[in-house]
């Protein structure tokens, strides 16, 4: 265990976790939008700046990101940070200036509106990240990633080709902070307009309501080994 | 070639043995005609020279009699092809086929001088016969590059002929690894990459981490616009820099390393390539190193192009298989670096910085230089400047001694404006710093920095806006896109001043400007991002009344932003030649000959041919 100091306040947290890590087993409030405790943080959106203290001098540091050590001074609220994290939502804004999450959190952060001397765009991405990591990570597939670099950064499948390895799970639309992507299930069919995927859906014997990609099912079934008429039945009819 | 058979070399002695087998051989006043090779001169057709001195040496039959060299960059790269005859050391510039026979039948056998081929001094007019001799060499110390223009670089015995790999000897049999360490502390050595950071130091961090496993990796990802200091050192001596890393790979305690190169590189892959294999077949890399019982291999891994990848951890990102993006480092490359390992990435500067601190002492080392800056550096100088060239110059030389004494001034009398040292994160320092010396501290504290070793310098016809745009057009490209301060803060950084270069800015950009720069700063995540800024900060802080010209009256004091010039016909200069007439690709110049000539603005896209056509001064830019 390690002592350390946020906003004047005394914390003991587990050697090798994060500031982020402490301030949320301890209620306190940090705007992210590229951090899932179930994925591997990247420190890409870079709202949960901080400061923390090295000898006479001060830096901002990523908190999803930096780890906690003995005597760590930390400050999540100097005019520094307030100007830094408002700074970047206006630069995101400016981005995805039609995104309600976006939105949200510049209303949160003091930057309501995207800088009068900005171009804007109308991009529905913040490149968090968030499906990149719970497609690999999660799911372990890696159907899609980042393609591109600087501003033409993007996420996609392969050569922007129909994947053929998405097995339709969805976790990348839910994980997505701004519902950039869209999934669909029409009849027989489910449709990841983003990454042009279509998959067939299984029909449940018992109910007959579709209730998951069967490539997704097949996928489930040979990775826990269960038996090849498992998903025969859907998990409702099942219980 | 490989050697057919190679005796390995399995102590010190045997080094040595060998050395004077390599000497023995060799007839000190032999002639000897080495062609630089290096890429510069590659431009100007040095193969071909190379060629022909081949076929005039059998047509005048005298083969056996004269030794032929390509070795590497000279530095003299304005001058090129450069030609060098030994053992006199007779210096020829801009050498072409035609001039080869002469040279073999005047210079190489009748030892006279052939004065056309004479560098000539610009300011004392005066020919100059010896390459030591020529002003552009005089203000280096040319420690690290010196043996560049002496060495064949795919030779590795004209390198131990040069007391190569003695100091890996002394290293390995006389030296203890902490030693080695104290060694490079005390020399005062800093990394060359841009950073500066103690050599020494990184080096101890990374034999102290925990770990079994340890590597060492050479950044020759060399990426800034201009540069070509790595390069040139690659291609033209890479044993020092094989030399270098077995030494600090012993030192660290490290048995694998890797040469991180750009594939845009090739002659430099080439040789490095012929060195490794060469070092490997004398026993000096590879499994029981001299016979030590010290093994150390060396892997080339071929950059895919993106500027980013120089990022220590971009590269070892890359160096895995993935796609070359920083990571935060707040646990140091040298604890969890390549695969999680401990491991010190040094740059091939650095490297080949260390073979000469073994050999000759730290304390020899240490009195090169200013307090805390030590040794040489190496710049690639360009831009509007009389000698286009590498220069390697000791630390503490100012700016101004490196643009007039070394680089000869600016061409065709125009005034200095600013130089731009550190790459694309860099900054513009003026003329009234030009007594800056070259020094990390110092250079940062006026808001450039060392960098890799760029120096780009600019005359008054340079719109510094447009440079600031320049600069932050390449890094909005090079951007890895993963953080949003630099991703998305540089894009909007571009837009602000396209805007002002284009005649809509605004007041407040300047502030804003400054305010986006210092949210780069802190926020980015890795130092791209950080030094993003620094091409506007300085461009601001030393030329702030431009930025306001433009913003305010709309004006290009330079004359460089079309949209805010325009072109004009004096007409009491003008006397009606008609040059500007029959360049003009819109037709919008007209006049009568013998008469003064007008221009039309309407149709006039500024792309400045009729400037350039007028002999007479008569048009003008406003």
């Amino acid at each position: 265990m390690v002592r350390l100091t946020i906003d004047g306040r005394e914390f003991e947290a587990g050697e090798g976790s994060t500031i982020l890590e402490v301030l949320q087993d301890n209620g306190i409030e940090m705007p992210t939008l590229c951090y899932h405790e179930a994925l591997t943080p990247q420190g890409a959106c870079r709202l949960c700046m901080v400061e923390i203290a090295e000898g006479d001098r001060s830096r901002l540091v990523a908190s999803c990101l930096f780890p906690v050590r003995e005597g760590l001074v930390v400050r999540t609220n100097t005019q520094r940070v307030i100007q830094t994290r408002r700074m970047v939502i206006e630069l995101l804004l400016a981005r995805c200036p039609n995104v309600p999450a976006v939105r949200e959190m510049a209303e949160k952060l003091g930057g309501q509106k995207p800088h009068p001397r900005f171009e804007l765009s109308d991009e529905d991405c913040v490149l968090c990240g968030l499906c990149v990591r719970a497609c690999r990570e999660v799911v372990g597939i890696g159907a899609i990633s980042f393609v591109n670099r600087g501003t033409v950064r993007k996420v996609s499948t392969p050569f922007d080709e129909a994947s053929d390895v998405c097995i339709g799970c969805g976790a990348c639309a839910y994980v997505c902070p701004t519902g950039a992507i869209e999934l669909e299930d029409i009849g027989d069919t489910r449709r990841i307009g983003r990454w042009k995927a279509e998959l067939k859906l299984k029909r449940c014997k018992v109910c007959s309501n579709y209730f998951a990609p069967e490539f997704q099912l097949e996928y489930i079934r040979k990775f826990a080994k269960l038996p090849e008429d498992f998903f025969e039945v859907c998990p409702t009819c099942r219980k | 070639m490989r050697a057919k058979e190679v005796k390995r070399v399995r102590s010190p002695e045997d080094l040595e043995a060998l050395r004077d087998s390599i000497v023995s051989r060799r007839d000190p006043n032999k002639p000897c005609i080495t062609v630089c090779s290096g890429t510069g001169c590659h431009a100007y057709g040095c193969e071909s020279v190379t060629e022909a001195f081949i076929d005039e040496v059998k047509k005048q039959e005298i083969e056996g009699k004269v030794d032929i060299k390509t070795t590497g960059c000279h530095g003299f790269c304005e001058r090129g092809p450069i030609t060098v005859i030994h053992p006199e050391g007779i210096f020829y510039q801009r050498v072409t086929v035609e001039d080869v026979p002469e040279i073999i039948s005047e210079t190489v056998v009748n030892k006279n001088i052939i004065e056309r081929l004479l560098y000539v001094d610009p300011n004392t007019g005066q020919k100059i016969v010896y390459e030591r001799g020529v002003p552009f060499y005089k203000k280096q110390n040319r420690l690290i590059f010196g043996n560049n223009g002496l060495i064949d670089p795919t030779s590795i015995d004209d390198y131990v002929a040069l007391g190569g790999y003695s100091a890996l000897s002394k290293a390995l049999y006389d030296m203890r690894p902490e030693g080695i360490i104290d060694v490079i502390k005390a020399s005062g050595l800093r990394g060359r990459g841009g950073g500066g950071f103690p050599t020494g130091r990184k080096w101890e961090s990374c034999r102290r981490a925990d770990g079994d496993v340890r590597y060492v990796v050479c950044n020759a990802d060399e990426g800034d616009p201009g540069a070509y200091t790595d390069r040139s050192l690659l291609e033209g001596n890479p044993h020092s820099i094989i030399e270098g890393m077995i030494i600090g790979a012993y030192a660290i305690g490290s048995n694998q390393g890797f040469v991180y190169v750009r594939d845009e590189y090739p002659l430099a892959v080439r040789n490095l390539s012929v060195a490794l294999r060469q070092a490997e077949d004398y026993g000096l890399l590879g499994e029981d190193i001299l016979g030590s019982g010290f093994d150390f291999q060396i892997r080339i891994n071929r950059g895919a192009g993106a500027f980013v990848s120089g990022e220590s951890s971009a590269l070892m990102a890359a160096l895995e298989g993935r796609v070359g993006e920083p990571r935060a480092k707040y646990i140091h490359t040298v604890e969890r670096g390549l695969w999680d390992r401990p491991t010190s990435l040094n740059n091939v500067e650095t490297w080949a910085n260390v073979p000469l601190i073994i050999e000759r002492g730290p304390d020899w080392y240490s009195k090169i230089g200013t307090e805390k800056s030590k040794g040489t550096k190496i710049f690639s100088l360009v831009g509007r400047i009389n000698n286009t060239g590498l220069v390697e110059v000791p630390m503490g030389i100012t700016l101004g001694e490196i643009v007039h004494d070394i680089g000869g001034g600016i061409p065709n009398g125009k005034k200095f404006k600013a130089v731009q040292t550190g790459g694309p994160s860099g900054g513009c320092i003026p003329e009234s710093l030009f007594d800056t010396p070259v020094d990390f501290e110092r250079l940062t504290e006026v808001g450039s920095m060392m960098g890799s070793g760029g120096m780009i310098v600019m005359d008054e016809d340079t719109c510094m806006v447009d440079v600031a745009k320049y600069f932050l057009g390449f890094l909005e490209e090079e951007s890895c896109g993963k953080c949003v301060p630099c991703r998305e803060g540089i894009r909007q950084m571009y837009h602000i001043l396209t805007d002002i270069t284009e005649g809509r800015g605004q007041p407040g950009d300047i502030e804003l400007l400054e305010e986006l720069s210092r949210v780069l700063r802190d926020a980015s995540l890795c130092a791209l991002g950080a030094t993003a800024p620094n091409p506007v900060l300085t461009t601001i802080r030393y030329f702030r009344e431009e930025y306001e010209s433009h913003i305010k009256d709309k004006r290009c004091p330079a004359g460089v932003c079309k949209e805010l010039i325009h072109y004009s016909i004096d007409q009491d200069r003008c006397n009606g030649c008609g040059a500007c007439l029959k360049v003009c690709p819109q037709h919008v110049i007209s006049g009568q000959k013998k008469e003064p000539h007008t221009l039309s603005q309407d149709e006039c896209i500024k792309c400045g041919a009729c400037y350039e056509a007028c002999k007479f001064d008569a048009i003008v830019i406003e």
